[in-house]
C-alpha cells in the first residue's frame, strides 16, 4: 500500500472536470484507490463520492493505492495532481 | 410587466415565449413481492442507465459545436456518474432489502444525494446538484417507454422554464434559440454555464412571477440588466432592437478575437497581457483573452484599512490569483506606495516633492521587513501558478542589487522553514526612470526581464508633472526623447537576452502597436478590455512594415508629426 499528500492547486478544487479525469485515470488500474480528506475516504471509481468530498483549491488530501499495480497507478497520480490538475 | 432576475449571461433578445413544463418524477410506494421481482428490478435500473448512457453518448456526437466547450465535459460527468458504482450500490441495496421498486429507488438514492450536494458550503458544489438530479430523471425516464420532449419551436424562441437541466439546454436546438429565463438558479446554474458558453442572453432566478408568461407571449429578455419585458410596445421593441444589434456587434468582434492568436501577417507572435489588481480581475482578463497579467499591482490589498496585511493574508491574496492564471504567467510588481498613493497606517514623511521622493522599492529597501514580509508572501504562493517577481522605480545597478539581496534572504528563511516556492522564479524590474532607461544593458545583466511603465517614465523624462493642469499638455510619451529611450530598451531584448515587455499605458494605445512592434516589442500588458482593440491592430500589421513605420518616426522631430504620421498608418 502506498500513500501520498497532495495540495489542490487548481482553484476551483477538485470539481467536476478533474474528478471526471480522475475516475477515468483510475480505471486503467487493478489497484483499488482511495483518495482522503480530513476524516472521509472514499474510493476514487464514484464521480459522487468525489464531488462530495468538495476537495477545494489550495487544501491537502491524500490518495491510497493498494493492489499489484499501485505503482504505476501512483505515478499516473502524481502526473495528475502535479501537472495536469492545473490546467483542467 | 416587467419580471426581474438575475442577468446571467448578456444580451437582448426579443422573441416569443416557449413555456417549457417538465414531467413529474413521483414515488409509487409499491414495494416487490420476490426475489425475482427483485432480480427483475436490478436488471431493469442496469438497463435504464445503459440506455442513458447511449443517450448521452449521442448527445456529444451530435453536437460538433460542443467540442471542447463546457457542454462536452457536462456530458463526460453525466456519463460517470449514470455509471457511479456508489448510486448503482444504493440502489440495489434499496431494492434488496428495503423491497422498492426500481422507479422509487432511483428517486430516492437521487434525492438523497441532491440534498448532500444542496447543503455544502459552495457555490460550485451545490449546483453540481442539479446535474445528479438530471442523471437521476434521466434513468428513471429509461425505466418507462420513453416521452419525447416537444422541441418543435420557431426560430428566435425563448425558453421559458421553472429550471433548466444541462441535458435539456444540450439536446435544444440552440440555433432556434433567443434567450432563456428560469424560476430559480443562480449564477453558476447549469442554465446560466451553458448559456454564457453559447452565447445566448439568459436570466434566472426570476421567481414565481414567471408563471404569468403564457406560450406565445412576445417577450424581451434581457441578460445585462436581468430584466424581461412582457408584452411590450412597439416604442420599446425598436429601442431595444437597436439595443441587441449594438451588441452584436461588439460581441463579434470580442468573440471573433479572443481566441486567436496575437500574431502579425508574416507570423511574428505577439503575446498580451492584463493588468490586474485582484482575482476577479484575473479571471476578467482571460475572458478577454489574456495570456496572463503583466503587470499585478499588490498595492490594493494594502490601501482602505488600518494596518499593513500579514504574510499570510497576502499569501492568500496572491495565491487567489495564481489559482485564477490557471498556469498563465503573472508578473508580481511589489509594492509600489508613496507618490501619489499613501496608506492611512503608514507615516510618510512630508515631501517637497513625493514624485522624486520616498516611495516604492526606496521606501522597501529602507522598510526591510515590510519588504520581506511580502517577498515570502508571493514567493509562497509560486507554488499555485506562474509568478515573476518585478521590483519598481529602481534607477540603479546598486538598487536592484540590494532587493536582490533581500529576496535571496526571504528565500533562505523558506528553504530552512522547508516552505516550498519556485526557486526558478524569475526576477525583473520596472523601467520607469530615465536612468534605467539609459543603462538598460548594465541592468540586462542583472535581471530575467524589463517592463517599461511608460507612464512615469514620460512624466520623469519630459520633467512633467501630469497632475500640474497647466502643463499637462507637454505630457506626452509620442515625444521623440521619450520613443528614443523605448527604443533603447527594447533592443535589449536582442543584444542582451532579456525579456522585454511593456505594462504603461502606450501599450494600450492603438496609434503606437506598430510603431512598438516595429522596435521589437513582444509583450504588452494593459487593461483586459483593451486586448482586443490592440490584437486587432497587431493581426493586421506585418513586421516589415512595422519596422518601416519605426525608422520614419526616428526621422521625425516632434510629437505631433509622428502621432499624425501614426494616426494615418494604423487607419
Amino acid at each position: 500500500m502506498i500513500s501520498k499528500d497532495y495540495i489542490i492547486t487548481s482553484a476551483e478544487g477538485i470539481h467536476a472536470r478533474p474528478a471526471t479525469a480522475l475516475v477515468k485515470l483510475t480505471k486503467n488500474y487493478k489497484s483499488i484507490i482511495s483518495i482522503k480528506k480530513g476524516e472521509k475516504t472514499v474510493k476514487l471509481n464514484s464521480l459522487l463520492n468525489i464531488l462530495s468530498l468538495a476537495a477545494k483549491g489550495g487544501e491537502t488530501i491524500s490518495i491510497i493505492a493498494e493492489g499489484e499495480d499501485e505503482n504505476s497507478a501512483m505515478e499516473a497520480i502524481d502526473q495528475f495532481f502535479n501537472e495536469h490538475l492545473k490546467d483542467l | 410587466m416587467t419580471i426581474s432576475g438575475i442577468g446571467v449571461s448578456p444580451g437582448i433578445a426579443i422573441g416569443k415565449a416557449r413555456v417549457i413544463k417538465k414531467q413529474a418524477v413521483v414515488l409509487t410506494g409499491i414495494l416487490l413481492l420476490n426475489d425475482e421481482e427483485i432480480t427483475i428490478a436490478i436488471e431493469k435500473f442496469d438497463k435504464a442507465v445503459a440506455v442513458s448512457v447511449i443517450e448521452v453518448e449521442m448527445m456529444m456526437n451530435n453536437h460538433d459545436a460542443l467540442q471542447g466547450s463546457e457542454g462536452v465535459e457536462i456530458l463526460e460527468a453525466h456519463i460517470e456518474l449514470l455509471g457511479d458504482p456508489q448510486i448503482r450500490e444504493d440502489v440495489v441495496e434499496k431494492i434488496q432489502t428495503e423491497r422498492k421498486n426500481v422507479n422509487d429507488a432511483v428517486i430516492e438514492v437521487i434525492q438523497a444525494a441532491v440534498e448532500v450536494f444542496k447543503s455544502m458550503d459552495d457555490d460550485y458544489m451545490s449546483a453540481r446538484a442539479a446535474d445528479i438530479e438530471d442523471i437521476g430523471n434521466r434513468i428513471v425516464k429509461n425505466l418507462t417507454p420513453a416521452i419525447a420532449i416537444d422541441q418543435d419551436y420557431e426560430a428566435g424562441t425563448i425558453i421559458i422554464a421553472e429550471d433548466l437541466a444541462p441535458s435539456d439546454t444540450i439536446s435544444m436546438d440552440i440555433a432556434k434559440i433567443a434567450g432563456f429565463a428560469t424560476q430559480i438558479g443562480g449564477k453558476t446554474s447549469h442554465a446560466a454555464i451553458i448559456a454564457k458558453s453559447r452565447g445566448i442572453p439568459a436570466v434566472v432566478g426570476c421567481g414565481a412571477d414567471l408563471k404569468s408568461v403564457q406560450d406565445g407571449d412576445m417577450l424581451i429578455l434581457d441578460g445585462q440588466s436581468g430584466s424581461i419585458i412582457i408584452d411590450p410596445d412597439q416604442e420599446t421593441i425598436l429601442k431595444f432592437e437597436a439595443k441587441r444589434d449594438s451588441w452584436l456587434k461588439e460581441l463579434s468582434l470580442l468573440k471573433s478575437l479572443k481566441d486567436t492568436p496575437a500574431k502579425t501577417i508574416d507570423g511574428t507572435e505577439i503575446h498580451l497581457f492584463a493588468n490586474i489588481a485582484d482575482s476577479a480581475e484575473m479571471e476578467n482578463a482571460l475572458e478577454f483573452g489574456a495570456q496572463g497579467s503583466g503587470l499585478f499591482r499588490t498595492e490594493f490589498l494594502f490601501l482602505g484599512r488600518n494596518d499593513f496585511p500579514s504574510e499570510e493574508e497576502q499569501f492568500e491574496f496572491y495565491k487567489a490569483v495564481a489559482l485564477k492564471a490557471k498556469g498563465k504567467p503573472i508578473t508580481v510588481r511589489t509594492l509600489d506606495i508613496g507618490g501619489d498613493k499613501q496608506l492611512a497606517y503608514f507615516n510618510f514623511p512630508e515631501e517637497q516633492n513625493p514624485f522624486l521622493g520616498y516611495r516604492a522599492i526606496r521606501l522597501c529597501l529602507d522598510k526591510k521587513d515590510i519588504f520581506i514580509t511580502q517577498l515570502k508572501a508571493i514567493l509562497r504562493a509560486s507554488e499555485f501558478g506562474k509568478l515573476k517577481i518585478m521590483f519598481p522605480m529602481i534607477a540603479t545597478v546598486n538598487e536592484i542589487r540590494a532587493a536582490k539581496a533581500i529576496l535571496k534572504e526571504a528565500m533562505q528563511t523558506l528553504t530552512d522553514q522547508g516552505t516550498a516556492f519556485d526557486k526558478a522564479i524569475k526576477i525583473g524590474i520596472m523601467i520607469e526612470i530615465p536612468s534605467a532607461a539609459v543603462i538598460a544593458d548594465l541592468l540586462a545583466k542583472e535581471v530575467d526581464f524589463f517592463s517599461i511603465g511608460t507612464n512615469d517614465l514620460t512624466q520623469y523624462t519630459l520633467a512633467v508633472d501630469r497632475m500640474n493642469e497647466k502643463i499637462k499638455d507637454l505630457y506626452d510619451p509620442f515625444d521623440p526623447g521619450v520613443l528614443r529611450l523605448i527604443a533603447n530598451v527594447i533592443e535589449q531584448r536582442h543584444k542582451n537576452h532579456i525579456e522585454v515587455g511593456m505594462c504603461g499605458e502606450l501599450a494600450s494605445d492603438p496609434r503606437a502597436t506598430f510603431l512598438l512592434i516595429g522596435m521589437g516589442l513582444t509583450e504588452f500588458s494593459m487593461s483586459a478590455s483593451s486586448i482586443p482593440v490592440v490584437k486587432n491592430k497587431i493581426i493586421k500589421a506585418s513586421l516589415t512594415e512595422a519596422r518601416k513605420v519605426y525608422e520614419a518616426v526616428m526621422q521625425m522631430d516632434n510629437s505631433k508629426d509622428i502621432t499624425n504620421y501614426l494616426q494615418e498608418k494604423t487607419q
